[in-house]
């Protein structure tokens, strides 16, 4: 059974400002949907809330994960229920090497069954040297050179840098929905394509990607299949991949004002 | 005239290792002069030992208590115990010893023989046939590894040449105390040119009371020699004392290289209050690596004074101050000798209204060309009960001398925290991770099956388990 995220009629504040003014998506395992939405839409405030962060406070409304309910729950259970946040800017930990914290990452994620050994997906046991395996296996896939996992995790790491440290994370956590907040913004056109067709291998029936974004490029390269737009804190428009060209046509201002309610 | 009779006495049915079991004399609390003559005799002192440890008391007695530092205003010498025999120490039982200290044990993995040595329970660790084989091979090579007693008995001369001239009686009240009272302790001396292989540690030491309250450890590198010493453990360590006040004199000859370790993890009622000094020459290295989690108070500022061009000196220190703690530590370098440097790190952890203290002196004499030297220090503070201070003095007296000091107070951040509970961990695994991260430079310093405990412990201490 693919799993599912449903966002019901989610309203979200932030130190008493509304942001989310009712959002309504549903995102299913095998999908991909990209979010898009000129900057103060609430793009990043619907990714962070999504998977937790303290500071959101939803006021009403719902998230559920295959049907129950994950808005009481902290961001590592939402985690192990398959949910995973790429960052638009990830945080720099330092004195903590990237290959220990994606193994304690793992370790977290699929559950450790006894000491040292890991489950697998599908509940096999990985040993420690399957890890590495499949570690090294990853840094290929992403094209990240191994010299990285020895190096504090995102410190000192160049923009482009840090985003493929997320999508190595997310190959390594094997999610069932990704969430990618902007995970384009700060990249050349170069490294938006190659961090792109990386992601796009990935999604599939495995994992369905929840692309955010504020450019239409990075589509050409992860095709979605949903398309929605969100303006001032909810989704006014949601369509297929036309959708996205659109919006690269005419632009963010000629959607704000169809959005804007006209007068009665 | 009265004939001399010569006696001729077994002494095989003393064991000579607790050479004090057939005294006589009960020590009563507190201190007097009668009290360190009487240690001196036990001990069987020549008359110089005797002499300075008198000269010791004396100071100690009208020197004031510092004020600047920690709390030592509920100090009550009157009431301690100055001297203990090891057989007095071999009666506490292990149900004395208190559950939380038993609980680490559990969860640290340690092994039964050892838990009852660190628990003050059994006067001697079993590892005998360890302990002479390792002195054999260090005996060898002319390395000297005995603890300080034994030291004196056997290499008066050294001793007497070297004893007290770093750190001498009159340095401060505490340094006076352990002059006065001291027993037990490591003495350590390694020939020219010989490096010593595999760190020497405290629990090779078998035949006297490990983790006394007044130890007092000497360490001679001779010239172009190399020694590491390990001294302490991550298990905390139980103790009726009240006060450990312990003094540590480091030579280090021209060329030679010497790394002292220490894990400090006293129970927290306990007031540690240590003087840590190293005399570096030219072209010689020492480094501190001193790792403070326990006791109640905690003041050491382990110091070096680089006396000859090319010395090298080196401090890294990590403090972790939880409920009701306070450390009170930092470093002291000193330049007296042109072309030295040196660098001070320090690491600090706060918890639960734990207070941690930086408190160092940088030191450029004149004349003192040519000197370059860094500080770092960094504290962590976890809840806003914690406190933290940073008290750095610099003198410097040379224009030419390059020095950097850089500080930094940070709490976790909420965005940290999100990010890696975002990949599953939850949050005391989380706070862990970046508790681990901040001590990192410190830990990659020690050998593995410290920086093992320590890691563990560290966890222990955010899940809030232990104490």
């Amino acid at each position: 059974m693919p799993t599912t995220l449903e966002i019901k009629d989610l309203h979200v504040s932030i130190e008493s400002k509304q942001i989310l003014k009712g959002v309504n998506l549903k995102v299913t395992q095998g999908e991909i949907h990209a979010v898009m939405g000129p900057n103060g839409s609430g793009k990043s405030t619907l990714a962070n809330t999504l998977m937790g962060h303290p500071k959101y406070k939803v006021d009403s409304g719902d998230i559920l994960v295959d049907g129950e309910s994950i808005v009481g729950l902290s961001p590592d259970v939402r985690a192990k229920k398959g949910l995973f946040l790429a960052f638009q800017y990830p945080l720099e930990i330092s004195g903590v090497p990237l290959a220990q914290f994606l193994r304690s990452a793992y370790r977290a994620v699929k559950g450790e069954t006894s000491k040292g050994d890991t489950k697998g997906v599908g509940g096999e046991m990985i040993s420690a040297l399957a890890f590495k395996n499949k570690l090294e296996e990853k840094l290929k896939e992403v094209e990240m050179d191994p010299s990285f996992t020895k190096r504090y995790l995102n410190e000192g790491f160049s923009g482009g840098e840090k985003k493929r440290a997320e999508i190595l994370q997310m190959a390594i956590l094997q999610p069932a929905i990704a969430i990618m907040d902007e995970t384009d913004s700060g990249l050349d056109i170069d490294a938006v394509r190659k961090v792109a067709e990386v992601i796009s291998k990935m999604a599939g029936p495995q994992m369905g990607v929840l692309i955010i974004t504020h450019y239409q490029r990075i589509l050409q390269y992860i095709r979605p299949q949903f398309v929605h737009i969100m303006v001032d804190g909810r989704i006014f428009q949601s369509g297929g991949p036309e959708l996205a060209e659109m919006l690269e046509q005419k632009g963010y201002e000629w959607i704000e004002r169809e959005a804007t309610p006209t007068a009665a | 005239m009265a004939t001399k009779q010569v006696l001729d006495i077994d002494y095989t049915k003393y064991n000579f290792r607790d050479s004090t079991e057939d005294y006589e004399y009960k020590f009563p609390q507190g201190l007097s002069r009668e009290v360190v003559e009487q240690i001196s005799k036990i001990k069987k002192e020549p008359d110089w030992m005797r002499q300075f440890r008198l000269r010791s008391y004396d100071h100690f007695m009208k020197r004031p208590l510092p004020m600047w530092g920690g709390d030592l205003t509920k100090l009550n010498f009157a009431e301690m115990l100055y001297y203990a025999s090891s057989t007095e120490k071999k009666s506490r039982s292990w149900d004395d010893v208190p559950s939380y200290i038993k609980d680490t044990f559990d969860k640290l993995g340690i092994p039964e023989a050892e838990r009852k040595f660190l628990g003050g329970v059994g006067a001697q660790y079993e590892s005998e046939v360890v302990y002479h084989s390792l002195r054999e091979d260090l005996a060898k090579k002319g390395i000297i590894f005995t603890d300080t007693d034994t030291a004196l008995r056997e290499y008066p001369e050294i001793i007497k040449k070297h004893f007290g001239t770093v750190i001498p009686p009159e340095d401060n009240k505490f340094a006076a105390l352990n002059s006065a009272v001291w027993s037990g302790g490591s003495f350590i001396y390694v020939p020219k040119g010989v490096s010593v292989d595999v760190p020497l540690q405290a629990y090779f030491r078998i035949n006297t009371q490990n983790m006394g309250q007044f130890e007092r450890t000497l360490i001679i590198a001779d010239e172009n020699s190399r020694v590491h010493y390990i001294e302490g453990c991550t298990a905390p360590i139980y103790s009726t004392d009240s006060l450990h006040s312990a003094v540590v004199e480091i030579i280090a000859k021209p060329g030679a290289h010497v790394r002292y370790t220490t894990i400090q993890n006293w129970s927290n009622d306990v007031y540690n209050l240590v003087t840590k000094r190293a005399y570096a020459y030219a072209n010689a290295t020492v480094e501190w690596v001193d790792g403070n989690l326990g006791s109640k108070l905690t003041m050491k500022y382990p110091s070096i004074y680089l006396l000859g061009p090319g010395a090298k000196g080196e401090i890294l220190s990590v403090a972790f101050a939880g409920k009701g703690q306070h450390q009170d530590a930092g470093g002291k370098v000193v330049h007296l000798a042109p072309y030295t440097t040196s660098r001070i790190t320090s690491k600090s952890v706060s918890k639960d209204g734990g207070r941690t203290t930086y408190r160092g002196l940088l030191h450029v004499a004149k004349g003192a060309k040519g000197v370059k030297s860094t500080v770092r220090c960094d504290a962590l503070l976890l809840d806003e009960y914690s406190r933290t201070d940073t008290y750095p003095y610099n003198e410097i007296n040379e224009d030419d001398a390059t020095t950097t000091h850089e500080a930094t107070v940070g709490k976790i951040g909420e965005d940290q925290l999100f990010y890696l509970m975002s990949r599953g961990l939850n949050e005391q695994e989380a706070l862990s991770m970046i508790v681990m991260g901040f001590m990192e430079p410190f830990t990659k310093e020690l050998p593995m099956e410290y920086a093992i405990e320590l890691n563990r412990l560290i966890q222990m201490e955010m899940a809030g388990s232990v104490g």
